[in-house]
């Protein structure tokens, strides 16, 4: 009877410190799980970081509008200019539109930056569709150099009807220091 | 019954009065359809929660009485009862549904942020906030201006204080009254939140992302908030103030400093020429330094380490003359070192600088001109 | 009093036990016994109490009039944090987990817990957990970041405290993990023969819920602070935007621990009140199976409530709706729990006895706790409320005059079996009174700051706060002497005074109450036979 009970303590015991590990290593899987739940979502604003296909696009819908705002935020310290060509354009759900950004680095040192994008409002993200981004890849300018960067996208169609404004804010990093380490 | 009713009605009514909405005890009515739906919100909780409590603790008091066994009141032995439990999970899910459904219209009126007339874009930082009218060129920082003889009272009294202690800006933000506002909220390093009571917003600034919030404003005046998530040492002391303006008054304010923008920036570039003195950067120097570097690094140079090094005696303020400009400048990535950049003028960057490297006996006899500025940090 | 015979229910048995506990320091450096580890948990919860308590004295001496007096703004951020961390891991944590040592192999008629010597390791590592922690404040300065810890506060911009905050935080969790399995295989695998669940006492049941949530959520907690650790010093970006993280992800990971955590914190008070009232109202407790589901209920729905903390994070509408209604909810059961005690009380035989008297007031107390909570849900009214004195006041009516106040009922409930003397109930009284006065002056007028728009975590204040900030400051010291009072009462009863029946409260119900008082150093040997 002893054997019994020190043999069911030692599976409890097993057992739980089994579901000990698991809550630890799901703690860990919340963050791709985040990721997931955010792309199927688009709830905090991230959008694609790849690039979506051109097919993907269903047929244009004229009869609504939607106003693109674009944002450019400089991180404090990034010494590089960095602005859209325009503020806004206003679109067609599933029309392609392309919109450049202008970038400068205005040291004398090559330089390396990376955009970060964030949407509002949030439900919109997965709609925004970059078929085209600079913020796909890292940004090399050499001193004083400057590039008009492009950004062609279109907004999947099925874009909820109260979506009458997407505004697109890119902040950009300065990462130079991270790719030379 | 009917006397019952009346008598909720009147306790509504005493509780809904506009003495109660803004006396010191409770929340306030603000000045936006949305914060007076969010005051109604809260006050029908509050009250829903008043009337549950003095049912309940009326109960307890009542058994504390009446059935206390010094008064001789022998138990009753009963100790269960499936229907009373029931009773007792309905009833309240049904309150709550009740209070669900008013919630939940506030809240879809809340996030409905389209159609909005003007966009503000709000960067909080440590410690201040950032100002861009989206689109109108029009931007500017907002720092707060209660004087340090007034908060620091660690040797003694100190001055006394404003009636907006803690509360007041150099550059409020103005935003025109019955006009949809949308502010679109971030922040260059940690998290802060920017809350207006009187419009009940109240928005996470998170770095990298973006926070959409928007008002419409009925009563043109000045409303004062603050940041509500903890960001650091100064977080008590980055206040949000906001004057709304008629229509008209606004559009004459927003052309007003665009063209003082414009002038400014013909200033900045003109200044490129200047050559100032060693007095002129000293005394510019100082005034720049008190009002925006003593607060980490001390009137006295020696800072607080290890966060706030010292500049008296610093190798950066004694060393390398373009390093010193660039950190000034550009700040430090991953410290409390802030990018002064663009909140100083050139002028005032090349004359903190020069203080910075001939103060406290630091002594290297180096002057900084706006020229020397613009070539070290590519400004 | 018994000698121990050597005992055939199984769990291994020194040799020496028939000579009593060691003595001196060796005793309690190596002791495997429940009622040792039980009081060392105690003495040392209320160790972190009175620490935890001072630094909020320091708090509440700088906010007791506008304007800084006496500490710099970084180095009350400290305080805050500080208080915070020490109070929740190293006072009503480890509290109830002593009052589980002591009293839970008792009342199930088992003759210790059922891993004695990970028992005696979960203890010791705690002081050396709160060692590290608390160098840190001579070593570049303590954590400033509020025990919430936020990103990248706490990682890009801490202060060097980070690695510290990290590895005292692992421990304590290990610590509390290890607890969690003792005190499951204790109540799985020894409860006496004919004890069924659902005859175990309610105590006993909130501790096992209680045990659960600690297993599922600690590990969450090791996971975040170690994500906090790499992205701070090994590079990482889980919570920073330029490598592609987010700092929303650390507030959702950390809550998704956080919230079950405060439950972890309440679920323990339920099971004490729930004790110790129908002892004193003479009846049994109403509902017991109601209070069963209930409880469960709390702790299954504390898992799906975590975003009521972020609503102002820039969650949408779905989101926000969801985290709303599901926290209105859990007001459901816990309702259901308070109407449960009422109904015990109603038509019982009262008496008011000290550990009464902190029950009620626990009653009374915490639903004015759950009110607040129940404002805080309403997602867009918690727009105006969030980050100010009104979740503050909140959460300290549902910790302090929940919890603590829990946790007296429970010390002056059971010092007679502790100690075998009755306590000086005229003491005692005064430290309820004392401490009930100034606890309610503490932190009611919170609400009404926070309603006028003070935020939280601030070393200063707007000159429409002063009045409320200085009468909370002086409820702030009168409530902190008085839990002197407290530590009086305790070595006064331990030296000495009128000697205890095995059961002093006539009403009181438990196995516990069939052995002498004070507890024989191993009790239950033989297991009790249960009908």
């Amino acid at each position: 009877m002893q054997e019994s009970a020190n043999r069911k303590t030692k599976v409890l015991i097993r057992n739980l410190m089994i579901a000990v590990i698991a809550m630890f290593g799901f703690g860990f899987a919340l963050v791709p799980l985040y990721d997931v739940f955010c792309d199927i979502t688009g709830l905090n604003g991230k959008t694609d970081t790849e690039a979506a296909q051109v097919s993907d696009v269903g047929g244009i819908d004229t009869d609504r509008n939607i106003k693109v705002q674009f944002i450019s935020h400089i991180t404090p310290g990034m010494p590089w200019e960095f602005r859209p060509e325009v503020a806004e354009v206003v679109v067609h759900p599933g029309e392609t539109k392309l919109v450049k950004f202008y970038a400068k680095n205005v040291t004398s040192v090559n330089m390396m930056g990376q955009t970060v994008p964030s949407v509002a409002p949030g439900e919109a993200a997965s709609y925004f569709k970059k078929i085209e981004c600079f913020c796909f890849e890292q940004q090399s300018l050499a001193g004083q150099e400057d590039v008009w960067m492009p950004l062609r996208f279109y907004i999947d169609p099925e874009i909820p009807d109260n979506v009458k404004t997407l505004t697109l804010s890119y902040t950009l990093y300065d990462i130079t220091a991270k790719i030379e380490s | 019954m009917k006397g019952r009713n009346l008598g909720w009605l009147l306790l509504g009514v005493l509780f809904s009065s506009a003495a109660w909405a803004e006396s010191k005890y409770n929340l306030t009515q603000g000045v936006t359809d949305v914060s007076h739906e969010v005051y109604d919100l809260h006050m029908l909780v509050l009250y829903i929660c008043t009337v549950i409590g003095v049912i309940v603790f009326g109960a307890i008091f009542w058994s504390m009485f009446f059935h206390r066994k010094s008064k001789g009141h022998v138990a009753a032995t009963f100790h269960e009862s499936t229907k009373v439990e029931i009773l007792w999970t309905v009833i309240p899910i049904i309150i709550l549904i009740a209070m669900a459904v008013p919630a939940t219209k506030t809240l879809i009126d809340i996030e409905n942020n389209d159609d909005s007339d003007l966009t503000i874009q709000v960067t909080g930082s440590q410690w201040k906030w950032h100002y861009r009218y989206f689109d109108k060129d029009v931007e500017f920082y907002s720092v707060l201006t209660t004087p340090k003889e007034q908060w620091d009272n660690r040797s003694g009294e100190g001055a006394e204080k404003g009636e907006n202690y803690l509360l007041e800006v150099d550059k409020p933000l103005f935003i025109p009254i019955n006009k949809k506002v949308r502010f679109l909220i971030t922040s260059d390093d940690v998290i802060h939140s920017w809350w207006v009571a009187a419009f009940a917003v109240k928005q996470d600034a998170v770095p990298g992302f973006i926070n959409e919030a928007w008002t419409i404003v009925n009563e043109p005046g000045v409303y004062r908030g603050q940041c509500a998530e903890l960001c650091g040492k100064d977080h008590g002391y980055m206040p949000i103030v906001v004057e709304a303006l008629p229509e008209a008054e606004f559009d004459a304010w927003l052309e007003e400093q665009r063209l003082a923008g414009i002038a400014a920036a013909e200033a900045e570039k003109a200044s490129l020429a200047a050559m100032m003195t060693m007095d002129e950067l000293m005394e510019l120097g100082e005034t720049t330094y008190v009002t925006y570097c003593a607060a980490c690094h001390q009137a006295n140079g020696q800072g607080l380490p290890p966060t706030f090094p010292a500049l008296k005696g610093s190798p950066i303020a004694v060393g390398d003359i373009s390093e010193h400009i660039n950190i000034v400048v550009n700040g430090k990535a991953g410290s409390g070192m802030q990018a002064f950049g663009k909140q100083l003028t050139l002028k005032e960057l090349a004359a903190v600088v020069t203080y910075e490297r001939n103060a406290w006996g630091n002594n290297t006899g180096d002057t900084i001109q706006t020229a020397d500025v613009k070539a070290a940090a590519g400004m | 009093m018994t000698t121990t015979a050597t005992t055939d229910t199984g769990m291994a048995h020194d040799e020496h036990e028939h000579h009593g506990p060691a003595t001196g320091f060796k005793r309690w450096l190596f002791t495997t016994n429940h009622k040792d580890i039980g009081s060392m948990y105690l003495w040392f919860a209320f160790i972190m109490f009175l620490t935890g308590g001072s630094m909020a004295m320091v708090i509440r001496a700088e906010l007791f009039q506008p304007g800084l007096q006496l500490i710099d703004p970084d180095f009350f951020n400290q305080m805050t944090t500080v208080h915070g961390l020490i109070m929740v891991f190293g006072a009503v944590m480890p509290a109830f987990t002593g009052l589980a040592n002591w009293m839970i192999p008792m009342m199930i008629g088992a003759p210790d817990m059922a891993l004695p010597r990970l028992n005696n390791w979960s203890f010791w590592i705690l002081p050396f957990a709160f060692s590290i922690l608390l160098m840190s404040f001579f070593l570049g300065g303590a954590p400033n970041f509020g025990w919430t810890f936020y990103a990248p506060l706490s990682t890009t911009y801490s202060n060097g405290s980070t690695a510290f905050f990290v590895f005292a935080v692992h421990i304590m969790g290990i610590s509390s993990i290890m607890g969690a399995i003792n005190v499951i295989v204790t109540i799985m695998n020894m409860r006496a023969p004919g004890m069924t669940y659902m005859k175990m006492p309610l105590f006993v049941w909130t501790f096992f819920i209680t045990a659960y949530l600690l297993i599922a959520v600690m590990p969450i907690l090791a996971g975040v602070v170690t994500m906090l650790l790499t992205d701070t010093y090994f590079g990482t970006s889980f919570f920073n935007a330029a490598g592609g993280g987010d700092p929303v992800l650390f507030q959702h990971i950390f809550w998704f621990f956080g919230h079950p955590e405060v439950y972890i914190m309440i679920l323990p008070a339920f099971g004490i009140v729930s004790t110790t009232i129908p002892t004193f109202s003479r009846k049994k407790l109403f509902g017991y199976s109601s209070m069963v589901y209930a409880t469960s209920s709390i702790a299954f729905l504390s898992f799906i409530v975590w975003a009521h903390h972020m609503f102002t994070t820039g969650m949408p509408l779905v989101g926000e709706l969801f985290f709303m209604y599901c926290t209105m909810l859990i007001a459901v059961p816990t309702g259901v729990k308070v109407f449960n005690w009422m109904a015990t009380m109603w038509r019982g035989s009262i008496s008011f006895e000290v550990p009464m008297m902190f029950s009620i007031a626990f009653v009374i107390l915490f639903t004015i706790g759950g009110f607040s909570g129940l404002m805080l849900a309403m997602a867009p009214v918690d727009f105006q409320y969030h980050d100010t004195y009104f979740v503050v006041a909140h959460f300290h009516y549902v910790l302090v005059t929940g919890s603590i106040f829990s946790i007296f009922a429970a010390a002056y409930y059971w010092l007679p079996k502790w100690t075998g003397f009755m306590f000086n109930e005229t003491l005692a009284k005064t430290h309820f009174w004392c401490s009930l006065i100034s606890v309610n002056l503490l932190f009611f007028p919170m609400h009404f700051l926070g309603l006028a728009g003070m935020p939280r975590r601030i070393p200063d204040y707007a000159l429409q706060f002063a009045d409320f900030n200085m009468w909370v400051s002086i409820g702030g010291f009168a409530f902190g002497l008085s839990q002197l009072i407290f530590l009086a009462v305790v070595i006064k009863c331990i030296r000495g005074g009128e000697p205890a029946p095995a059961k002093p409260w006539d009403g009181a119900e438990g196995l516990e109450w069939t052995v002498p008082s004070p507890a024989p150093y191993h009790t239950f040997a033989t297991p009790p036979k249960i009908d």
